[in-house]
């Protein structure tokens, strides 16, 4: 099958306009003849189902958690990108294009960049629209802050809450479509499978979480908006509940999955402490504007950080990147502070952490300032560790935060699959290799509120569907599969929990395929993947019933899928001969120990098409054509 | 300096909606005082789990105080006894060895208990689709800085707009009262210049909507804003109460 992105033709400023004006309409009264399912209600899933609404379609929208404002969009803490050059310091649609391409390492779509940056300034005009209370300024008009990867500031926030604040945004608009009856609301359901009649995405099936009881529900189209997958490594900053389970039966059922080896690994997060942790936490990037990132000159050095004089501290980061300094992107903070622990310089109990200063801009700014700047994070820190940052520096550690790899989509946003969608961080398309801060939430929204409201009624308008109800043979064949595996996971009895497997998992991952890899390690997990699964199957502790709150049942089906996925992973990982932004191949390195790209050879993306349990996926590339901007090695020396 | 603690827990077990419930004591040795609550009912149900026995089923998502999924009351009180603090974010420095610490969900007419300390906080959705919200489509909003907003009301509605919607505030109020999550929202696009044209609608509908989901009335008791894990204060219930009058004596909505 030959991949087609379906990019538009023409100069990439027209793409979008052209192919918006070239997408069939559905006139306003048969919208509400169409049903749309929407799987999430995070900010690409809130916005979808509420802008979906709007427009005139009868739309489902589903989600795991309690109510519709939980998904973890909330926990964003720095901002949101927009070209809106509202500070007149140059930027410009095209700046926050390229910054974007770039800071991905050349793996992103031209395309779907620029469209991103180009729908950047709409979204900031309606969530303030909507009563999102971002900063301002004495004056009134809108503050923005500066974030890594980009020389201009660009950045909107309210407070370190901005994630929480445009997805409050978003679940308003949704509850006003609850509220009319446009959108019909299922909280506390899991997709456990998708549904094809005719090749076409028709339906879910879920289990309410409830009452265990299996439901399915029919659509003229499938909208995913489930997330990332960052839980494969059990431990990293995504909620308890995010899980790559929809995304992944969606490729079992023949959506490719491109690029699954790129997960960003955040490098200030508070280090782990324990056998018993069960998640971590980002501590922003903007702290790295004040904070200095140092390790005791002698490996093994194990006094008080207070006890350790100038001259026996090694400010590392300012020492190899002097022009950039604390300031490097993500995935060079991160490789370093791992590169120091290893060498036997990390600190705190386990020696997996570095510490993050602000001695010095304490001296320098007086402590009132840093307060205003970092007060809730530096509150947030002492909370969490018992350590008052104001008086001995910050112990952090890198851990993973989101996932560039998804479901492959062309430039509607369509999978492989005919009319299912993915949007958001569960899709591939605009991060490539590498996210730069501030740009997830713009992502969600755009495709949420701008993007998939034209796109699905091209879908719509273009296909003649027959209706089809969940009485449809199909429905009934997804739903005996899925009450097989259920009753499989709780007859085994075995001897471990789903915490346990999960976890061991994770150490795997982590281990193998984290922030650097080599193609001996990937081996070796693959293996070490195959027997945990194949344990996993014989021997896992699933207690109490199917049809009652069973959370235990809930994550067992979930680490069942990572159990596979974590392998189609590190094949990706494998295949890719190269380093590039979250991806490091230990044997692909720069003199400076950069990141090396093979843009003759690897210059696409990787999307995989499943053939089932333990069978090798086939590999499809779709290739990246760069027009309008220049590769080029990244350097922060 | 992190220590190991032992400690007695008496859980609330309730196997559902119809079932009276009761509670259960349970010991935890080894508790590392670094562990967050949630951890710490994590070793638990591991080791139930193990032991043949039914987990205990409690709601979190986030565990970074932001989702607002989580919150049981933990002696007496919710989210424990630490100030502007959600479950998650409690950690077990704040007990000692040796302390027995009882567990329950969160209680109101309004939250059914689901399962053991799960509750049905749907009432909270309701209210807000009757009308916490701005009636703006996608598409077609003016230029974010075409509407000025000095910077301390942005303040202000931020400081209302924090609002998790946990319901901490309904489980401490003697009456379970959802005032404070309801003024929150009123407050937050009152004051805001995008809000205020269905400010009075927005009071009306949500209070009205408030009395039919059976939460209480308001009688100042405050245990509300004590409880609140990000501090909102009772002011947005003055502001509240403001809207609803003026609503309730000018509107055409009355």
């Amino acid at each position: 099958m030959q991949l087609d992105g379906n990019i538009p033709s023409g100069p990439i400023q027209d793409k979008w306009d052209k192919h918006c004006f070239d997408l069939k309409l559905v006139n306003p009264a048969n919208k509400r003849k169409y049903d749309i399912i929407v799987v999430g209600t995070g900010l690409a899933g809130g916005s979808a189902a509420a802008t979906l609404a709007e427009l005139g379609y009868n739309v489902k929208n589903f989600c795991i958690q309690d109510s519709p404002r939980r998904a973890h969009s909330i926990a964003a803490q720095g901002g949101i990108n927009a070209a809106k050059n509202y500070q007149n310091d140059g930027d410009s649609i095209w700046r926050l294009f390229y910054d974007t391409v770039k800071g991905g390492d050349f793996r992103a779509r031209e395309a779907n960049v620029y469209r991103l940056a180009q729908i950047s300034n709409n979204i900031i005009d309606q969530c303030a629209a909507q009563g999102v209370p971002f900063a301002r300024e004495y004056g009134g008009q809108l503050a923005n802050r500066s974030f890594g990867g980009a020389q201009v500031s660009r950045t909107f926030y309210a407070r370190g809450q901005t994630g929480q604040q445009l997805l409050l945004g978003a679940y308003r608009s949704l509850c006003r479509q609850i509220g009319m009856g446009k959108v019909e609301m299922f909280p506390r359901r899991e997709l456990l499978d998708l549904v094809l009649v005719d090749d076409q995405a028709r339906g879910i099936v879920a289990r309410n979480l409830i009452t265990g009881e299996i439901e399915k529900f029919a659509a003229d189209a499938v909208v995913l908006a489930t997330g990332g997958y960052g839980n494969v490594f059990f431990l990293s900053t995504n909620a308890m509940n995010s899980n790559v389970t929809a995304a992944f039966r969606a490729y079992r059922k023949g959506a490719f999955f491109a690029n699954p080896c790129f997960t960003q690994i955040h490098p200030t997060c508070i280090p782990v402490h324990g056998t018993y942790q069960s998640k971590l936490t980002l501590m922003s990037e903007s702290l790295r504007n004040d904070g200095r990132v140092w390790v005791p000159k002698t490996p093994g050095d194990k006094r008080n950080p207070s006890d350790i004089p100038e001259s026996d501290r090694d400010y590392y980061l300012e020492r190899k990147y002097p022009s950039f300094g604390n300031l490097v992107p993500r995935d060079v903070a991160s490789r370093n502070a791992k590169e120091q622990c290893d060498m036997g310089k990390g600190v705190g109990e386990t020696g997996l952490a570095v510490y993050l200063d602000f001695a010095d801009a304490i001296r320098r700014d007086g402590r009132d300032v840093i307060e205003r700047k970092y007060g809730n994070l530096f509150e947030m820190y002492e909370k969490i560790t018992g350590d008052n940052p104001y008086d001995t520096p910050m112990m952090i550690y890198p851990a993973v935060h989101y996932t560039m790899g998804g479901l492959w989509v062309d430039y509607n946003l369509m999978t492989t699959v005919p009319g299912l969608f993915a949007l958001g961080e569960a899709n591939f398309s605009d991060h490539g290799a590498n996210r730069l801060g501030a740009s997830a939430l713009m992502q969600g929204l755009a495709d949420g509120y701008f993007i998939i409201p034209y796109t699905i009624g091209g879908y719509l308008a273009g296909n003649s569907l027959e209706k089809v109800t969940t009485d449809h043979p199909a429905f009934r064949e997804s739903e005996s599969e899925v009450k097989e595996m259920t009753n499989k996971l709780l007859s085994i009895n075995g001897k471990r929990t789903v915490d346990d497997f999960h976890k061991e998992l994770g150490h795997i991952m982590w281990e193998y395929c984290g922030m650097a890899r080599n193609n001996e390690g990937l081996e070796k997990a693959r293996g070490m993947i195959q027997e945990l699964r194949d344990e996993f199957w014989k021997n896992v502790l699933v207690p109490g019933q199917e049809k009652d709150v069973n959370q235990s049942l809930e994550r067992a089906g979930r680490v069942a899928d990572f159990l596979e996925f974590g392998e189609l992973m590190i094949i990706d990982a494998l295949n890719r001969q190269e380093s590039c932004g979250g991806h490091f191949n230990e044997a692909y390195q720069t003199e400076e120990n950069e990141a090396q790209r093979d843009d003759e050879n690897y210059s696409y993306v990787a999307a995989w098409e499943a053939k089932g349990v333990g069978e090798t996926p086939v590999l499809h590339k779709e290739d990246l054509e760069f027009e309008n901007v220049k590769l080029t090695q990244r350097s922060y020396k | 300096m992190t220590q190991n603690i032992n400690l007695t827990l008496k859980v609330w077990r309730q196997k559902g909606v119809q079932d009276k419930g009761r509670f259960e004591t349970y010991e935890v040795n080894d508790i590392s005082t670094d562990m967050s609550f949630l951890e710490m009912l994590d070793v638990l149900n591991e080791k139930l789990t193990l032991e043949g026995k039914d987990p205990i089923a409690f709601d979190s998502d986030c565990r970074e105080g932001i989702c607002g999924q989580c919150g049981s009351v933990v002696n007496g009180r919710p989210h424990g006894h630490e100030k502007k603090t959600t479950l998650c974010q409690l950690h077990m420095r704040h007990f000692n060895t040796g302390d027995t610490i009882a567990i329950e969900p969160f209680r109101a007419r309004a939250f059914k208990v689901l399962k053991d300390l799960m509750v049905d906080r749907g009432a909270l959705d309701k209210m807000v689709q009757s009308g916490g919200f701005v009636s703006v489509n996608a598409g077609g909003a003016p230029d974010a800085n075409a509407i000025p907003i000095s910077g301390e009301i942005a303040e202000r509605a931020m400081d209302a707009a924090q609002c998790i919607g946990c319901g901490a505030c309904v489980a401490a109020c003697p009456n379970a009262s959802a005032m404070l999550f309801v003024s929150a929202n009123v407050s937050h696009l009152a004051l805001l210049p995008q809000g205020k044209l269905e400010a009075a609608k927005r009071a009306l509908n949500m209070v009205r909507t408030m009395d039919a989901c059976g939460f209480g009335n308001c009688s100042n008791e405050r245990e509300c804003e004590a409880e609140c894990p990000k501090g909102i204060s009772i002011i947005n219930i003055a502001r509240l109460n403001r809207e609803f009058f003026k609503a309730g004596f000018f509107s055409h909505n009355r």
